[in-house]
């Protein structure tokens, strides 16, 4: 079985008195999307950073396709764009991607096509002999995410990819992160427009005071249906029946609350309630948007 | 070594688009162009009315004053060229995709330092081949020991380069910039404390200076320098404001090589564990 794409263990940062990632363990297999999510300040760019070799861990360990993370031999096969990304203005857009290129020991025809392709994915092959400092921030957004891609990397980090872009700039990236993932690169996607990561992500995992408190895959979460139940008559007994169907059973406003697994729970509870003689007035059903679930896990 | 020349050409290419070049090369020959000038009325004067040791004494003179300004020169340019390419990309984050392309840290600094040095040695070249060229076309002058003089100005840049590459794995930019200026300040002083303390026969003064040019072994490189650049009858009457009274030992030359090796080595180190 093929080494995960990323793995790390207890993974912990302390800056001074003040920890930034407490524990972070997790694993993300390769052809992956994964999205990293968490409130500001949970120690998302700081994990990022230690998992790239950019910040030594205090403490824990981790592996890159099967490399001790901060090693040379993984960052060969990992490209990266942070959530500010700073380049050397005073290049064009060719310029900086031959230059981290040649970093990543690329050279010759086969890194000028490589830039070409990349350029024209993006959409920047017409400026791409411009000054960097001549950009747009949405253009020097694509550029940074050019040069995350270059040497076809097996794990690419994007942190906030679609910070500065406007709609088309982030269906942009979304096909970008498709295509990446149709040829089987793992994706470890740090976002805050949940949307997006709702949309692109496979699975993802909330941190919360530098500690990772949950992860889910995004299809489990599209069949949890939170469900509103309006009755004639409820009490414990009829709480406690409806549990067998769901979980998180709950009467508020009047109204009873519960959380179930799938649609086809709904005619279950609607004729478990009919052969209780219970009057059932009103039942909507709605999926819990990840924002929701955020909510609930970060909030 | 392929990511050290790659780090190394991107200095230049830097230093090259963003017109420190340009700005160095056009105040560097006017800087020789000024020069060629007065030394040309100075030793049209001289050649009229000085006897032939006069001659000889006015002129290492004046070529001894182009060369402390050039000296100075090397050193402002040494730091200020230095002071903020990691500092600068620290400080920005360009540094952080650099960090993660597979390039050992290590790499990252020496091209820097690598393309500093360039820079640095082009300059000095500019400079004081310049001053020599036209000491030797306008005046038929050369100093004693040139080739044995100028790499020693090359050393003292190459110390302060060293210090400002070191300060800026850990300083900002300005914090940099102002403690190399300042040790470059505590050399200078030192450099005086010794020779004052020598004409004086003072020896604590004498040793605070020689502790002072251990610190920072700059200014002890220029009084060496100075000392092999002058007529053997100057130096050794120890007359002008450019003779040494306590010569810098041979062993400071060994030093400051050392001492560039060592501050280079935990520039490497500091930049290495340093978190970006």
């Amino acid at each position: 079985m093929a080494e995960p794409a990323l793995e790390a263990q207890a993974l912990r940062k302390d800056f001074g008195p003040k920890t930034a990632v407490r524990d972070l363990t997790l694993s993300v297999p390769r052809g992956e999307v994964f999205g990293f999510l968490g409130p500001n300040g949970a120690g998302k760019t700081t994990s990022i950073k230690m998992l790239l070799g950019l910040v030594h861990p205090t403490a824990g360990g981790g592996r890159l396709l099967g490399e001790p993370i901060g090693g040379t031999r993984a960052r060969a096969r990992v490209g990266y764009l942070p959530e500010h990304f700073a380049f050397h203005e005073w290049l064009r857009g060719r310029e900086l991607l031959r230059f981290h290129g040649r970093l990543l020991g690329l050279g010759g025809s086969s890194l000028d096509a490589g830039i070409e392709a990349l350029l024209r994915r993006v959409e920047l092959l017409e400026a791409g002999d411009r000054c960097l400092r001549e950009y747009s921030k949405g253009m020097k957004q694509r550029i940074g995410l050019a040069q995350a891609l270059l040497g076809e990397p097996e794990l690419v980090f994007l942190d906030e990819p679609t910070s500065g872009l406007d709609p088309l700039g982030r269906l942009l990236v979304r096909d970008v992160i498709r295509d990446l993932k149709s040829r089987g690169t793992a994706i470890f996607l740090n976002s805050h427009l949940l949307s997006e990561v709702e949309v692109t992500c496979d699975r993802v995992a909330f941190v919360k005071e530098g500690r990772v408190v949950r992860e889910m895959t995004l299809g489990a979460a599209e069949r949890d249906l939170e469900v509103e139940l309006r009755l004639d008559r409820y009490g414990p007994s009829v709480l406690e029946g409806l549990a067998r169907f769901g979980s998180d059973v709950r009467e508020e406003d009047g109204h009873v609350r519960l959380h179930v697994d799938g649609e086809e729970r709904l005619p279950e509870v609607s004729r478990w309630l009919a052969g209780q003689g219970i009057g059932l007035y009103h039942l909507a059903a709605r999926r819990r948007s990840l924002e929701d679930v955020f909510l609930e896990v970060v909030g | 070594m392929r990511a050290v020349l790659t780090i190394a050409h991107l200095t230049l290419a830097e230093a090259r688009r963003r017109r420190i070049l340009a700005a160095a090369l056009l105040l560097g020959v006017a800087f020789v162009l000024l020069f060629a000038l007065g030394f040309h009325f100075i030793a049209r004067d001289i050649r009229a009315h000085g006897s032939p040791a006069q001659q000889r004494f006015m002129m290492s003179f004046v070529v001894m004053a182009a060369l402390y300004a050039a000296n100075f020169l090397i050193v402002m340019t040494s730091v200020l060229v230095t002071v903020d390419t990691l500092a600068g990309e620290i400080a920005s984050g360009v540094i952080e995709t650099l960090c993660t392309k597979p390039v050992p840290r290590w790499a990252v600094a020496l091209g820097k330092w690598l393309g500093c040095w360039v820079i640095l040695a082009m300059y000095a070249a500019l400079l004081c081949g310049g001053v020599l060229v036209v000491a030797c076309l306008v005046g038929g002058y050369t100093p004693p020991n040139a080739a044995r003089g100028l790499p020693l100005l090359l050393l003292e840049g190459t110390v302060l380069l060293t210090l400002a590459l070191a300060g800026g794995t850990r300083l900002s930019t300005l914090a940099n910039g102002v403690t190399v200026f300042g040790l470059y300040g505590l050399a200078f002083v030192g450099g005086w404390m010794e020779q004052i303390g020598t004409l004086a026969s003072n020896t604590t003064a004498r040793y605070i200076g020689i502790a002072a040019s251990l610190l920072v072994p700059s200014e002890s490189l220029w009084q060496l320098a100075s000392h092999h650049m002058q007529p053997p009858i100057v130096r050794d009457l120890g007359i002008g404001p450019f003779s040494p009274m306590s010569v810098p030992s041979p062993a400071m030359v060994a030093w400051a090589a050392g001492y560039v090796l060592i501050a280079l080595a935990v520039a490497l180190r500091l930049f290495h564990t340093r978190d970006l």
